[in-house]
């Protein structure tokens, strides 16, 4: 048995449910704190960006139509499945430089944030929803809906934490999201793409690409079909860029950075309410 | 002179599936870029017969088609509008009077499209009511039951009986190749419509799956150059139904390149019958010229 040879695994994207390879069939090097090479990553571009929100439109509708209730179960289900593989993703960063208990804390808070918006898809309308006092005989109600495709640009400090963090809030909302993963490292967020996979959360819904964000940002950005950007990185031209871009098409722009993943102040229902739309409905009552 | 020619439609010439299959798939590796894909994103646009063909159309609904058809995208002016609005033949005279003052043709189904399942006269009747309508053109049907059968001189006394009722319009005939079965079947069909007096041969009729295929259409557009080759005529083509995106559109455009030559890439020889191919190819278009890719949101709903 000693003569046997791991079994690499190769690195591929998530988009629509599948594995693909980069359409541009390009690769990066991820390499480890002490700059070893550890494993091939794709490196996607305007064209996996593209596909990508065209998976994810066509998953919105279904998504968004689930009963909060069911959004909840799945989310519940992404958490234990990612509960039984923490060995392999706590591998997964300690090979990338983590320590092994920042490792663990890590992917536990990973788990952890995915168990509590799981709590909040079917609350958060009661919360942010309202009745409202109007001068007729109507009933007023304001109610948040998912506002569509949400683009996430993840931390590079927090590979599979600040991930979570991000997506969890954002499809506990019924959006669909299209996620530039950290560019650095890369890996956990690929293997959380299985992990969704393994969990019933319906292909389209996330979509994860790896590469480099200077590339592929202009395009998610500018893109008419995306309705928000979510966005990590501090490099004030790039902010000014995704501004500029998202203006464009009135997207919601949240900037996010400098966060400490880990803290708890990074789960709150205010991130669900950040991609939402406010409708307000009037419905007459007799008397 | 029927006696002498090469290829009519009593002879089964054989076809190698595989081989049209592979050619299709060859010329699809094509990559065309920049300026190329602009100007055949322009030259899909001004093939396409923008076609509504429901049971529900109304008078609304064919009016804004056609505003549609003389002018794609108002936020981009200098494209060109489309060859022809194709519509059932009650809806001829609304359709006709929004695009009197213009290039683009008002084509009608008729012939009791689209299973045409009735007698002969009936499906005279039905043509020569279009015409009165208005229609520059006419798409019939195929009686593909006896065509089946091989009831052939059926099919071709139809199609000729048709095309004496249409005169001067341009007929279009529709071989309904989902419901033909083999190649082979395809080829016999094309060549019987030829020589029964078409002016376009037609895929589908849009309402039977698989419509056209580039498979289909290959074989169907060498029918045409064979019978080019052989007396000199030439024949139109049109593909339609499940031509939705703009790069399956540069993909025909492609076929019929290499296969007929450039002189039948215009509107007059060749026409996509597409509805929802509009949006793409203008989405496209704006992509192209802005580098922002764009939503169906913004591009009118029809």
């Amino acid at each position: 048995m000693s003569d046997r040879i791991e079994v690499l695994k190769t690195y591929k994207t998530y988009i629509g449910g599948k594995f693909p390879r980069s359409e541009s069939a390009r690769t990066y090097k991820v390499k480890d704190s002490k700059d070893n090479i550890i494993a091939n990553a794709c490196r996607c571009t305007r064209k996996d960006v593209r596909d990508s929100l065209t998976a994810a439109r066509s998953a919105f509708p279904g998504w968004r139509n689930r009963s909060a209730y069911n959004r909840g179960q799945i989310l519940y289900r992404t958490a234990e499945m990612l509960e039984g593989r923490k060995d392999q993703f706590v591998k997964e960063l300690t090979n990338t430089g983590f320590n092994e208990k920042n490792a663990g804390r890590e992917t536990e808070t990973a788990i952890d944030r995915l168990i509590y918006y799981a709590g909040w898809t079917d609350k958060y309308q009661q919360v942010f929803g309202t009745v409202n006092p109007v001068a007729s005989a109507h009933f007023n109600f304001s109610n948040p809906e998912p506002t569509g495709i949400v683009g996430i640009v993840a931390p590079e400090s927090s590979p599979l934490a600040g991930l979570v963090s991000m997506i969890a809030p954002v499809i506990a909302g019924g959006n669909s999201c299209v996620v530039l993963a950290s560019q650095a490292n890369p890996l956990p967020a690929i293997s959380f793409g299985e992990v969704l996979h393994a969990s019933d959360v319906p292909g389209g819904v996330v979509n994860i690409l790896s590469g480099y964000s200077d590339e592929m940002l202009p395009h998610l950005s500018s893109h008419m079909d995306l309705n928000a950007i979510w966005n990590t990185i501090s490099n004030k031209k790039t902010r000014k860029q995704i501004d500029e871009n998202g203006a464009l098409n009135i997207k919601r722009v949240l900037h996010t950075v400098n966060h400490i993943w880990l803290d708890d102040e990074n789960h709150n229902p205010y991130y669900i309410l950040e991609f939402q739309e406010i409708k307000t409905t009037w419905h007459p009552v007799g008397n | 002179m029927q006696e002498q020619i090469k290829y009519d439609y009593l002879t089964n010439y054989p076809i190698d599936e595989v081989g049209v299959e592979e050619r299709v798939a060859r010329l699809n590796s094509r990559s065309i870029k920049k300026e190329s894909k602009i100007q055949a994103l322009k030259l899909a646009l001004s093939m396409i017969d923008l076609t509504t063909l429901e049971g529900k159309d109304s008078p609304g609904k064919v009016i804004q088609l056609c505003r549609k058809a003389l002018q794609p995208h108002s936020e981009l002016p200098g494209l060109p509008s489309v060859a022809a609005v194709c519509v059932y033949p009650t809806m001829v005279p609304v359709a006709k009077k929004e695009l009197e003052a213009s290039d683009v043709k008002v084509a009608s189904v008729s012939t009791a499209f689209p299973a045409g399942m009735v007698k002969l006269s009936a499906k005279l009747e039905d043509t020569r009511f279009a015409i009165e309508q208005g229609a520059d053109e006419i798409d019939m049907v195929i009686s593909r039951g006896e065509f089946l059968k091989g009831n052939y001189n059926f099919v071709f006394d139809e199609i000729a009986a048709v095309k004496d009722a249409c005169g001067d319009v341009h007929l279009k005939v529709i071989l309904e190749t989902g419901e033909l079965g083999t190649l082979e079947n395809v080829r016999k069909a094309s060549f019987l419509a030829i020589h029964a007096g078409a002016d376009f041969i037609k895929t589908s009729t849009g309402k039977i799956s698989p419509a056209a295929t580039q498979p289909v259409t290959l074989v169907m557009l060498e029918a045409i150059r064979d019978h080019y080759l052989e007396t000199g005529k030439m024949i139109g083509m049109k593909p339609a139904g499940g031509i939705r995106k703009a790069k399956q559109a540069i993909q025909y455009l492609v076929l019929v390149k290499e296969t007929l030559g450039a002189a039948w890439l215009t509107p007059e020889w060749f026409r996509f019958g597409a509805s929802s191919l509009t949006n793409d190819l203008l989405m496209q278009i704006v992509k192209q010229e802005s580098g922002i890719y764009q939503c169906t949101d913004y591009f009118s709903n029809d």
